[in-house]
C-alpha cells in the first residue's frame, strides 16, 4: 500500500481559533477514505486543507506538513492553482455554474487551455459516463445545468471534476441533500472510480462510509480519534467515542 | 390598545399601494404634460435640421448629436474605470481600513452636486489642461460625475454573485482573473448594465456640468475638440432666455423619448442576456 498523502502534525486556525489540532495520518493511494464525525469536528476544514481552499478565507492559518506524493503542498513554490487541478472537489450542495451542461464539464479543461473540439466532446462523454449521468443528459448537453434535478446536478459536479483528470477527488458530504436513488448512483460511481483515483469522502451518513469506504477515520472536535480499515472501525473500534458514534449513541 | 392585525394589514396595503399610485400618477403627469406641449413641435425636420436665430426657429440637429456623443464618451471612459475599480475592491482586496476609506470616498463623490464637477472640469480640463470648451472636457467631467454610481452598482452586482460559484471555479483550478472573467462578470452583467444605464441617464439630463465644460455652441461639432450643446442644455437656454417656449418643449419631448429609448434598449438587452444564459 502506497500513500497518496502523508500528513504530519497538522493544525489549522481560523481567526486564532484552533479548528484542527496536531493531526497526523496517511491516506492510501487509489482507495476510498471515509471521514465521519459530528458537526464542527473539522472534517470539511481538513478536506479543504488538501486542495488549499482554506486560504481563500480570511484569517486562516495552516501549520504542519502535508505531503502529496512526498512533496509538501504548502511549500512556497507550490502553485495552489496547479494543485487544485490535481485535487478536485465536490461540494455539499450541488453547484452547477449557470451555463450549459457541456460548458460546465469543459470549464476546468478549457481554463487549462484545452480547445480541440473533438477531444472536448470525447472528454464530456467519458466524464458523464463515469459519473453515471450520460444516459440521462446525452440529448440535451446544451441546456443549462441549472435545469437538472438535485441528484443529477451533483453527478454533473462529479463529472466536472472527473473532466480535469485529477489524481484525487475530495467529496464534502456529496449526498447530504439527495434522495436514496441518486445517492446509490453516486456511490456506484465512486466505487468504480477508486480504481483510478484516490477518493476522500466526508460524510454525515455513517452507513455510507460503512458501505463504500476502504478505510474510515473518525474526527471529533478537531482531532483524529481513530483511523483504520472500515470493517474494524465499525465492528471493533478501539476508542469508546468511536464506538458510541458509529452505533448512533451520540452525534 | 393593540390594533387588530386585520386592520394593520389593510392599513399597510392602503399605505403602500397609495404611495405607489402617487408615484405612478406623478410620473405619468410629467410625461403627458411635456409630450402634450412638445409633440406638436416634434417632427423629423425638427430633429434633423439646423437651428436658426439661436433656436427660435429651425431644428435641433446639432444638440441631438451632442446628446449622443457626450454621454457616449462619458460612458466609454467611466465604465472600464468604474468596473475595474469595483472588481479590484471586491475580488482582489480583503475588507480593510483602506477599502472602507475608498468606499466612503466614492459615496461622498456620488453626493457632490453636479455643478461642483462642472467647476472642477472647467478649472482642470478646460483651462489648466487647455482643452477648452469641448466634447472631450465635457465627456471627461461627466465620466467623473457618474463614476461613483457605476462603481457602487457594479460592486453590489458583483457581491450578489454567490460565493459558491467562486469556490467551484477556484476548486476547478481557475486563477482569480479566470474566475472574474468567466464566472463573476457574466453573472454580474445585468446589475452592471443597470449602473451604466443610470450613468447614461444622468449624463443625458445633465446641464450645469455640461455648460461649464462642453460649452453651449450651437454649431455641429466636427471633432471631440469642438464645443457642443446637448438637448438638456438647449432646453435650459431656450426656456431661461425666453427664446422660444415651443421649441423648448419640442426639445424636452425629444429628450424624454431619447431617455425612454435608452431604457427600453437596456431592458431588452438585459432580458436577452438573461434568457440566453438559462
Amino acid at each position: 500500500m502506497t500513500s497518496k498523502f502523508h500528513i504530519q502534525d497538522l493544525s489549522v486556525y481560523f481567526h486564532g481559533i484552533n479548528v484542527i489540532q496536531h493531526l497526523s495520518l496517511q491516506i492510501p493511494d487509489k482507495e476510498i477514505l471515509g471521514i465521519i464525525g459530528p458537526a464542527s469536528s473539522g472534517k470539511t476544514t481538513f478536506l479543504r486543507v488538501l486542495n488549499r481552499m482554506n486560504e481563500l478565507e480570511q484569517g486562516s492559518r495552516v501549520e504542519g506538513r502535508v505531503l502529496m506524493d512526498g512533496e509538501d503542498i504548502y511549500r512556497s513554490e507550490c502553485d495552489p492553482v496547479k494543485l487544485r487541478k490535481r485535487v478536485g472537489m465536490v461540494f455539499a450542495l450541488p453547484v452547477p455554474l449557470p451555463m450549459s451542461i457541456y460548458d460546465n464539464i469543459v470549464y476546468g479543461p478549457t481554463l487549462a487551455g484545452a480547445s480541440n473540439r473533438h477531444r472536448l466532446d470525447e472528454l464530456v462523454e467519458k466524464s458523464l459516463k463515469d459519473a453515471f449521468l450520460w444516459e440521462e443528459v446525452k440529448d440535451r448537453l446544451k441546456t443549462s445545468g441549472l435545469r437538472l434535478s438535485g441528484g443529477q446536478q451533483q453527478r454533473l459536479c462529479l463529472a466536472r471534476v472527473l473532466a480535469m483528470q485529477p489524481e484525487v477527488i475530495l467529496l464534502d458530504e456529496p449526498c447530504s441533500g439527495l434522495d436514496p436513488i441518486s445517492t446509490t448512483k453516486i456511490e456506484e460511481a465512486l466505487t468504480k472510480l477508486k480504481q483510478d483515483y484516490t477518493i476522500i469522502l466526508v460524510t454525515n451518513n455513517t452507513k455510507q462510509a460503512a458501505r463504500i469506504s476502504d478505510n474510515t477515520a473518525f474526527f471529533l472536535m478537531g482531532q483524529l480519534i481513530e483511523i483504520g480499515p472500515t470493517d474494524r472501525i465499525f465492528t471493533a473500534p478501539r476508542e469508546k467515542t468511536t464506538n458510541d458514534y458509529v452505533t448512533g449513541r451520540f452525534g | 390598545m393593540r390594533i387588530p392585525p386585520r386592520f394593520t394589514q389593510h392599513g399597510a396595503i392602503a399605505l403602500l399601494g397609495g404611495g405607489t399610485l402617487v408615484t405612478v400618477i406623478i410620473l405619468v403627469f410629467i410625461v403627458v404634460f411635456v409630450l402634450e406641449k412638445g409633440l406638436p413641435v416634434l417632427s423629423l425636420s425638427f430633429l434633423f435640421s439646423n437651428p436658426e436665430e439661436m433656436g427660435r426657429a429651425g431644428g435641433i440637429f446639432p444638440t441631438l448629436i451632442g446628446t449622443i456623443v457626450l454621454p457616449l464618451l462619458a460612458i466609454l471612459i467611466a465604465t472600464p474605470l468604474g468596473l475595474g475599480t469595483s472588481v479590484y475592491l471586491t475580488e482582489y482586496t480583503r475588507e480593510s481600513r483602506i477599502t472602507k476609506v475608498i468606499r466612503f470616498g466614492t459615496d461622498c463623490l456620488a453626493g457632490i452636486p453636479s455643478i461642483i464637477f462642472g467647476l472642477f472640469g472647467f478649472i482642470f480640463f478646460v483651462t489648466t489642461l487647455g482643452m477648452g470648451w469641448s466634447i472631450l472636457s465635457g465627456g471627461l467631467t461627466l465620466a467623473f460625475m457618474i463614476l461613483p454610481t457605476i462603481i457602487r452598482t457594479s460592486e453590489e452586482a458583483i457581491k450578489a454573485v454567490p460565493k459558491s460559484y467562486r469556490d467551484v471555479s477556484f476548486s476547478l483550478g481557475a486563477t482569480r482573473w479566470q474566475t472574474v472573467r468567466r464566472v463573476i462578470l457574466p453573472n454580474a452583467l445585468p446589475g452592471i448594465l443597470t449602473g451604466v444605464m443610470l450613468g447614461i441617464g444622468r449624463s443625458i439630463g445633465e446641464t450645469a456640468a455640461v455648460i461649464f465644460t462642453a460649452g453651449s455652441s450651437l454649431r455641429l461639432p466636427s471633432s471631440i475638440f469642438d464645443s457642443t450643446r446637448t438637448m438638456a442644455v438647449h432646453f435650459y437656454i431656450l426656456a431661461r432666455e425666453g427664446i422660444s417656449s415651443e421649441n423648448a418643449y419640442g426639445t424636452a419631448a425629444a429628450l424624454i423619448i431619447a431617455v425612454l429609448l435608452v431604457n427600453l434598449t437596456a431592458y431588452w438587452l438585459m432580458h436577452w442576456f438573461i434568457s440566453r444564459r438559462s
